[in-house]
């Protein structure tokens, strides 16, 4: 990471920490709201948020590594987390996943090499009377069928803008 | 998005008056509200079923220092397979879950409330806090709540990253204060020791509204419903193979074979109740009931249809706990994953008897020896599916590996 990249980030952080306050009990939101800007949160970030925080970048990495929302290697811009639990996969999850892996040309747990998708299996997701359900980032789909996948990637792209400026993988 | 609507029953708390409750527990003292509350005789809707009443009755004799607050958190990590009321209640009855909170506020004398909110739910996000926002315009939040001199309480909502065992109560604590979600050591309680080490109070979402319907209709109204050790009524999340799936609002003590017929699942030749962590009961019990005395659940009810394979959904649940088990403890970490390695052999056809009865008494293990509900209760469908479908899964023909031919 070049340097202004880095000095970036700093900012961004202590600004971060400025608004959720000092202390321990902020780690959360912060990271979140990192994960939600960069979709993931870097080596370089995590030694700041300890720096910052006065603890040891060992229990942030923990903290990172232990919630399933929270990345440490780079995530595609949009991440699509499919239900694997029991009453999505009654109603058919197994070939919407096919599919899944079919249109985005990647399967499960990775990321499109040009870095706009990444395809990951969720926990319930708590629509379990309309699955099969997925989520794309902050968006719920529900009653997917696998002639559906190819309409809701394209949605991305347009949705969420094709020509998005990507996340910096800072 | 596609519009979701999933309330396949009128729900009582649609004839609950926003502010109604609140309007009276701002009459009562602290020891009446948490009186009428213990002889509702309410019991925590998470699933565990311990009675509200004493919960709060403990936090509210803990002692706070000068300058530190007591807690209120609701507990909306609603993770149960199976289980979506919550989310129901969260964006057509918030008004009434957050009175929930500022009632027992009031009762056990907290300044500080928060809504931990699961991750897969964010997008109600900007919904709660519009919610939120007009409530302290309304002055039912903030500096003396609606006038009461001395009485300041507000609300902040947090976010969960996607753990499921969050929703056990001090695993929650946990991480709002910033670490990994592993359960606690209890004793020490929330309610003596909990957020920031002050006593918290930790309901679940459906609690807090019932408390606020309790306040507005009296504990007598609420006993009334229900069977007689589990009062009141539930709401329950119906899905898998059944005509009508969504939330049901039916009374304690109602018979797996009414819920059934209710919600168009009659042919089903098993019930899952309680979700993942819950049990399995074949057609032989669909006359137990759904109480804290029989079966309990915390409302997650899933329908198998008659050709489901049993065997499979087991192994769906067990994945379920190897990745959803936080690892802190030895005999949920491991054991979740020999009982997954367990169900492959069985799926292969691979299992002798002895080793199934090895598998069984490994379930026994972690259900004596697990450190919190997640361990204690993973084994549980197994079991369940074992001792009461145990023709259909013994001996199978192997199935192909994907990617085998």
């Amino acid at each position: 990471m070049i340097v202004g990249q880095q000095q970036k980030m700093q900012d961004e952080i202590r600004e971060l920490i400025g608004q959720h306050g000092r202390t321990r009990a902020a780690l959360l939101p912060v990271l979140q709201e990192l994960q939600r800007r960069h979709a993931s949160i870097s080596d370089f970030a995590m030694q700041v948020v300890a720096d910052e925080l006065g603890i040891h970048p060992a229990e942030v990495y923990g903290v990172v590594t232990f919630y399933a929302f929270l990345h440490h290697v780079p995530m595609g811009r949009f991440q699509i987390r499919l239900c694997q639990t029991i009453s999505c996969d009654l109603a058919g999850k197994a070939r919407v996943a096919r599919q899944l892996e079919n249109e985005l040309g990647i399967a499960f747990g990775e990321t499109t090499p040009d870095g706009r998708f990444s395809l990951e299996w969720a926990s319930c997701l708590g629509m379990c009377d309309q699955g099969p359900a997925l989520l794309v980032n902050d968006h719920v789909y529900t009653r997917v069928t696998p002639d559906q996948v190819h309409q809701i990637i394209e949605d991305c792209r347009k949705v969420f803008g094709a020509h998005a400026a990507q996340p910096t993988h800072a | 998005m596609q519009p979701i609507n999933s309330k396949k029953t009128p729900l009582t708390f649609d004839s609950i008056e926003p502010g109604a409750g609140l309007a009276v527990a701002m009459k009562k003292s602290r020891a009446d509200i948490i009186g009428e509350v213990a002889a509702s005789n309410l019991r925590g809707r998470g699933g565990a079923g311990f009675p509200t009443g004493t919960k709060w009755n403990l936090a509210a004799a803990a002692r706070v220092k000068d300058g530190e607050f007591k807690y209120v958190v609701c507990n909306a990590d609603e993770g149960e397979p199976g289980t979506f009321k919550d989310r129901v209640l969260l964006l057509d009855y918030a008004d009434l879950v957050f009175e929930g909170m500022t009632i027992a506020a009031r009762a056990i004398g907290a300044a500080r409330g928060i809504l931990y909110l699961r991750g897969e739910y964010v997008y109600m996000r900007a919904h709660l806090d519009a919610v939120l926002d007009r409530r302290r315009k309304a002055g039912q939040l903030g500096r003396g709540v609606l006038g009461v001199a001395g009485f300041d309480f507000d609300i902040e909502i947090r976010m969960g990253a996607g753990a499921y065992v969050c929703g056990e109560e001090t695993a929650l604590i946990e991480s709002l204060e910033g670490h990994r979600g592993e359960p606690r050591n209890r004793p020490p309680f929330p309610v003596d020791t909990g957020f920031l080490k002050q006593p918290t109070v930790v309901n679940n979402v459906e609690t807090l509204a019932s408390v606020t319907a309790i306040m507005a209709r009296g504990a007598a109204w609420f006993k009334g419903i229900g069977s007689e050790r589990s009062a009141g009524f539930k709401l329950f999340s119906v899905s898998g193979d059944c005509d009508q799936p969504g939330v049901y609002e039916f009374p304690l003590g109602i018979t797996v074979k009414e819920l059934l017929a209710k919600v168009g699942g009659s042919n089903a030749k098993a019930v899952q109740v309680g979700g993942a962590s819950g049990i399995c009961l074949p057609v032989a019990d669909f006359g137990r009931r759904i109480a804290f005395e029989d079966v309990a659940t915390g409302g997650s009810i899933i329908v198998f249809g008659p050709g489901r394979d049993m065997l499979h959904v087991a192994k769906n649940f067990m994945e379920f706990f190897v990745e959803e088990s936080c690892g802190q403890c030895t005999p949920c970490r491991v054991g979740n994953v020999k009982l997954l390695e367990g169900i492959e052999k069985l799926e292969q056809g691979t299992c002798t008897n002895a080793y199934l009865k090895d598998l069984l008494s490994l379930c026994e293990t972690m259900q004596l020896a697990s450190k919190c509900g997640l361990g204690q209760s993973s084994p549980n469908a197994f079991v369940s599916i074992v001792n009461n479908f145990q023709d259909e899964i013994l001996g199978r023909t192997p199935v192909l590996i994907r990617g085998e031919r």
